[in-house]
């Protein structure tokens, strides 16, 4: 599996160059903007900032990633390319007051 | 007390379930409780470890840190999976017949061991780091009380612990005749599920492509929020929503694994001579 490892990440540097980014803010436990509207069928970088000074798992079974959060940290989080469609997101750590959405269009 | 206990139970129940389906699968061997112990022990003390460097291993490798210290956690664990498997399809027949003219490294399976007690700490070092950077983060924000939150922490812990041992004594009761096929079974899709998760990271890390994603919404069957879907999630790689890619992983390590099972089976003429 090593070997398919090294090939299909070769692979993938050359398929992904242009990339979207989009800045998402953590605050007092709230996503802001709350809703993100994102070309369908591009490539995302998701920057997440949390400026709370509590850490938070950024997580999306829609969008099918998860990720820790620092308190203070910038974290990078590649999606798509999507469907249109609408992909709810959350803080799992703040499960009620941190929601978000992700819309391809 | 009842976000602490949930959040703490989810992260608790991944990895009891691991660790009960290792324990039951190795029972037979002399030296499984102290290798056990050494594990969920690493698993414990790395967990802290882990929490407390969550943002300086985020950073590293230009902000995929995390990402790969994920996935190299995740292969790590299906290949010592993978190999107990492959070790078991070997020497698993022999153990349970002829134990006494099996040399006694073999018996006591000390090197077999020590691959799933690292597996155990890993499991462990996965979910703990996470149940500990939550608790932290309920006890810095000042809502809740220390008193709740440990209260909420040991209630989650205990319901997860329990459906691991569980899952373990339910393991105890399955016929000698069907034990060795159901535990290497559940075993290789507790490795394929790992693969599939490797991948998964390293599609967020954008080293992967995604291939398709995802291939399939199975969402309205089986949502893989619900406890349901959590459980399968963990046991054999269930995903509602999976990339492409992530479906390559899975069934080329269910494969590779199966085919070494087969390849290493002792024929019976051999099995009768040694």
């Amino acid at each position: 599996m090593g070997k398919l490892f090294i090939l299909l990440s070769l692979y993938s540097f050359s398929v992904f160059a242009a990339e979207n980014e989009v800045a998402l803010t953590i605050r007092d436990h709230r996503f802001e903007p709350a809703e993100v509207r994102v070309p369908a069928g591009q490539k995302i970088k998701l920057i997440v900032h949390n400026q709370d000074t509590t850490p938070e798992e950024f997580k999306s079974h829609e969008l099918n990633r998860e990720k820790l959060i620092a308190p203070g940290a910038k974290v990078n989080i590649f999606i798509g390319p999507l469907n249109p469609g609408r992909y709810p997101f959350f803080g799992e750590f703040h499960e009620k007051t941190a929601r978000g959405t992700v819309i391809a269009e | 007390m009842l976000s602490s206990a949930i959040i703490v139970f989810r992260e608790v129940l991944e990895a009891a379930l691991i660790i009960g389906i290792i324990a039951a699968a190795t029972r037979s061997l002399p030296t499984r409780n102290i290798w056990l112990i050494t594990g969920i022990a690493a698993g414990g003390i790395g967990s802290m470890i882990v929490a407390s460097l969550t943002g300086q291993i985020a950073e590293l490798a230009e902000g995929i840190g995390q990402e790969l210290f994920n996935a190299g956690i995740l292969a790590v664990a299906a290949l010592m999976l993978a190999w107990h498997n492959i070790w078991m399809a070997r020497h698993g027949i022999q153990l349970a017949r002829d134990a006494k003219q099996l040399g006694a490294e073999l018996v006591s399976g000390g090197r077999e061991m020590s691959a799933l007690a690292l597996v155990v700490a890993l499991a462990i070092l996965r979910e703990g780091s996470e149940t500990a950077l939550f608790l932290y983060g309920l006890l810095a924000s000042g809502d809740e009380t220390l008193f709740s939150i440990i209260g909420g922490g040991a209630i989650g812990f205990l319901l997860g612990g329990l459906a691991g041992f569980g899952l373990y004594a339910g393991f105890l009761n399955i016929p000698p005749r069907l034990f060795f096929a159901s535990t290497s079974g559940l075993i290789l899709l507790l490795a394929a599920a790992m693969a599939s998760q490797v991948a998964r990271f390293l599609v967020q890390a954008d080293l992967l492509p995604s291939l398709a994603n995802p291939l399939w919404d199975s969402t309205w069957l089986l949502d893989n929020g619900s406890l349901t879907g959590r459980l399968l999630h963990t046991l054999i790689g269930y995903e509602a929503m999976p990339s492409g890619i992530q479906v390559v992983f899975y069934s080329t390590t269910l494969i590779l694994v199966l085919t070494g099972m087969r390849v290493f089976r002792p024929r019976a003429r051999t099995l009768s001579t040694t």
